[in-house]
């Protein structure tokens, strides 16, 4: 069960390598989270991950999880939650694509949409069922500001982001009243691995700062979380911006 | 929405907190109006279960069952016997084996256990009873006083309330009604237990004499922690009645100054004349409810600060025989229905914790570490307890028992929280379960060292886990 402070006793993560999702455990392990499962293609860096949490005190599990194969994810996931409540997911799974490359190659562009959308619509609504069903939990989905307004230099990416943000938020208002609490949290750039070599961005955060802002997202049972917290005034601007205006934007 | 309950016993699927309005969990609450149906929805309670609730004055997580079933009990409302004749009653309404009775030699009621306190004041104070045990709130049920064994201004007396229990009747997880008398395991399981044992139908309760319905309260002012500790240890025999506001949010010197108030029953010839009458009248006043929607922050350090110390200062430094109503003595916070609000949104945690005598040290720099961080709390008091009572996780033991309330949005209160309860258990403390709402599970056996015991006769008793809670579940109880 979560706490006063909304603070969750367990947690499975999908897309248990996200650097966001491990710093979110982390720091969540050490206030009360005892149970983790991570989930994830099986790979030595999911191990060492679990490793890693398992380090801090919590007793880790991983779980072979794939996004593109949306017909598993009621099996798969139906046996976490059978062995016992869950009390936050954490939809943390998502690729970044090259987007110049994409462009030219379709089928690459595809499996961001597949990975980033459809894989979530697919496993947000079968966690969404269980947790229903416990009366209780919060469904925490990384979205991005790149989801916010479809930029040249991402397009792919955002619009794969846009349709999960869109999808999460119907989904919370779906959920509303049974129990279940839906957050999205759109971080702007992060500097981690996946953003790795690209030019940085203003108001760029760190995976650390978006799990304190998800832990304080449960507390208050926030329904969006933006990271920096600054980043809801900008993207409020920045919407509003006349296309022919945001498209030379240099962002 | 009902499932395979009684066709149409009231069932709706809600959203369920406690009295702090944090953490809430979704929960079909079923509202049995007989026994047989109280049975019959604990025959149909389902896979995740289900725990049986009063007047919600729980402040965490007590009372809610995530995803399962949760039991109002207020509609089993009736009070069966009084009686006064010093003859205890021995009727068992439930249809459990009946009791031999137990020749106390004082009144007692046979009530069910959806009767709150409040009404059983309404009904007994005009007859010249009084209810054994009050805690802050008259709002709290029979069932709900016994599962959280709640304990009142006069502890250091009469202990807490399962003290006065004679017998009671308990629905547990086979269906079947049980009379549970005083002195055995499954009694001492249920008082305290949390409403885990089962669903208390019934009880008889022994009652107090009263001549009138009005108190007669000595108040007086401490300058310091110290200072409070002495005067509470040197007169504290001399008074039924005693508690001490404190204002945590004083430092320096001032650190745990505190209002005394301490009293009795006032005895009919300290009335004045036209008062006496009519001295059992019992007309509790009250004003506006709290407004639905407060602002998050209203109760931030400045307020509460300016409150505390107009609250202090209109304290006289000491008056003695001032007679007052019964509810502005136990029950101020009554007058305000829904004074919960006042939190705004976001709710608010109590903290509520029992040190032993001998450990006050613990207790000075738990006082100064709360006021140095300049935590919010304008319901904070400190009061002596008396000798416990066997209640397996029944909360009270003799030392010092601090509670105050802070609004649960204080940034890092859950780390801050965490640190008290190490300074807490390693006194050989605990925290009273009734309030709690963010324990850390692991400490939680060594704060109840019977918990064993509890859990024993539980797997026993109820196998299914039929009784559950989002408490229970939390703190694997």
């Amino acid at each position: 069960m979560k706490d006063a402070f909304g603070t969750p006793q367990s947690l499975l993560v999908l897309g248990g390598t996200s650097e966001i999702a491990l710093a979110t455990a982390r720091r969540l392990i050490a206030r009360r989270t005892r149970t983790v499962w991570l989930a994830g293609r099986p790979s030595p860096a999911l191990e060492a991950a679990a490793e890693q949490l398992r380090a801090l005190g919590a007793d880790v599990r991983t779980l072979a999880f794939d996004a593109l194969e949306p017909t598993s994810h009621e099996e798969v996931l139906g046996k976490v939650f059978a062995e016992g409540d869950i009390d936050m997911v954490l939809l943390a799974f998502g690729i970044l694509g090259d987007q110049a490359r994409d462009e030219g190659d379709p089928v690459a562009a595809v499996r961001v949409a597949q990975t980033n959308y459809t894989g979530a619509v697919s496993a947000g609504l079968v966690c969404a069922r269980a947790l229903q069903a416990q009366g209780h939990g919060s469904l925490v989905v990384l979205s991005s500001v790149a989801g916010e307004r479809a930029r040249r230099s991402n397009f792919i990416y955002g619009s794969s982001k846009a349709g999960l943000d869109a999808f999460t938020q119907g989904l919370g208002d779906a959920l509303h009243g049974t129990g279940v609490h839906v957050m999205v949290v759109r971080p702007g750039f992060v500097r981690s691995k996946m953003t790795a070599g690209l030019e940085e961005a203003p108001m760029a955060t760190t995976p650390e700062a978006v799990a304190t802002a998800i832990e304080t997202g449960l507390r208050r049972h926030s329904e969006v979380v933006w990271v920096p917290g600054t980043l809801r005034l900008v993207m409020s601007a920045l919407r509003h911006v006349p296309r022919a205006v945001f498209r030379r934007l240099p962002v | 929405m009902s499932g395979d309950t009684v066709a149409d016993m009231p069932a709706e699927t809600v959203s369920v907190t406690g009295w702090g309005r944090t953490a809430p969990s979704v929960a079909r609450v079923v509202r049995p109006r007989s026994y047989e149906e109280a049975v019959e929805a604990v025959r149909g309670c389902g896979r995740r279960g289900g725990i049986a609730r009063g007047l919600g004055r729980a402040y965490g997580d007590a009372a809610q069952n995530a995803g399962g079933a949760v039991l109002d009990m207020t509609g089993l409302d009736r009070i069966h016997v009084i009686d006064t004749t010093g003859a205890s009653a021995t009727g068992s309404p439930a249809g459990g084996a009946g009791s031999p009775a137990r020749g106390a030699a004082c009144g007692t009621v046979l009530c069910d256990a959806g009767v709150s306190l409040h009404r059983l004041m309404e009904v007994l104070l005009p007859l010249g009873w009084f209810v054994p045990v009050t805690p802050g709130t008259r709002y709290v049920t029979v069932g709900g006083a016994i599962g959280a064994d709640i304990h009142g201004k006069n502890h250091h007396v009469s202990g807490s309330f399962s003290r006065h229990v004679l017998s009671l009747d308990l629905l547990t997880a086979d269906g079947q009604v049980r009379t549970v008398e005083r002195g055995t395991p499954l009694f001492d399981a249920t008082a305290g237990g949390m409403g885990l044992t089962g669903v208390i139908l019934s009880a008889t309760v022994r009652l107090h004499p009263v001549e009138t319905s009005l108190m007669t309260v000595d108040t007086e002012r401490a300058t310091d922690l110290d200072d409070l500790m002495a005067r509470l240890t040197a007169t504290d025999h001399r008074y039924r009645y005693s508690v001490a506001w404190i204002d945590l949010l004083a430092r320096g010197a001032s650190t745990g100054r505190s209002v005394l108030t301490r009293g009795d029953h006032a005895p009919l010839d300290a009335l004045p004349a036209r008062t006496r009458r009519a001295p059992l009248t019992f007309r509790p006043g009250q004003l506006p409810a709290a407004p639905l929607h407060m602002p998050d922050r209203l109760l931030g350090r400045a307020t509460v600060g300016l409150f505390n110390e107009l609250w202090y200062r209109k304290a006289p430094r000491s008056r003695t025989g001032e007679l007052q109503k019964i509810s502005t003595f136990f029950h101020p916070l009554d007058g305000v229905p829904h004074w919960n609000r006042i939190y705004g949104r976001s709710g608010f945690v109590q903290y509520q914790f029992v040190i032993g005598y001998g450990k006050e040290d613990a207790l000075r720099r738990i006082v100064r570490r709360i006021s140095g961080r300049g935590c919010p709390s304008f319901l904070a008091v400190l009061k002596r307890f008396g000798e416990g009572d066997p209640g397996w996780l029944s909360f009270p033991m003799p030392g010092w028992t601090l509670a105050l309330d802070i609004p649960a949005n204080l940034p890092g209160l859950g780390g801050f929280l965490d640190e008290l309860d190490e300074e807490v258990a390693a006194a050989d403390g605990r925290v009273y379960l009734a309030k709690d709402s963010r324990l850390r599970p692991e400490l939680i056996a060594s704060m109840y060292p019977r918990l064993g015991d509890f859990r024993a006769l539980r797997a026993e008793l109820d196998p299914r886990g039929v009784f559950v809670s989002d408490l229970s579940r939390r703190l694997n109880l």
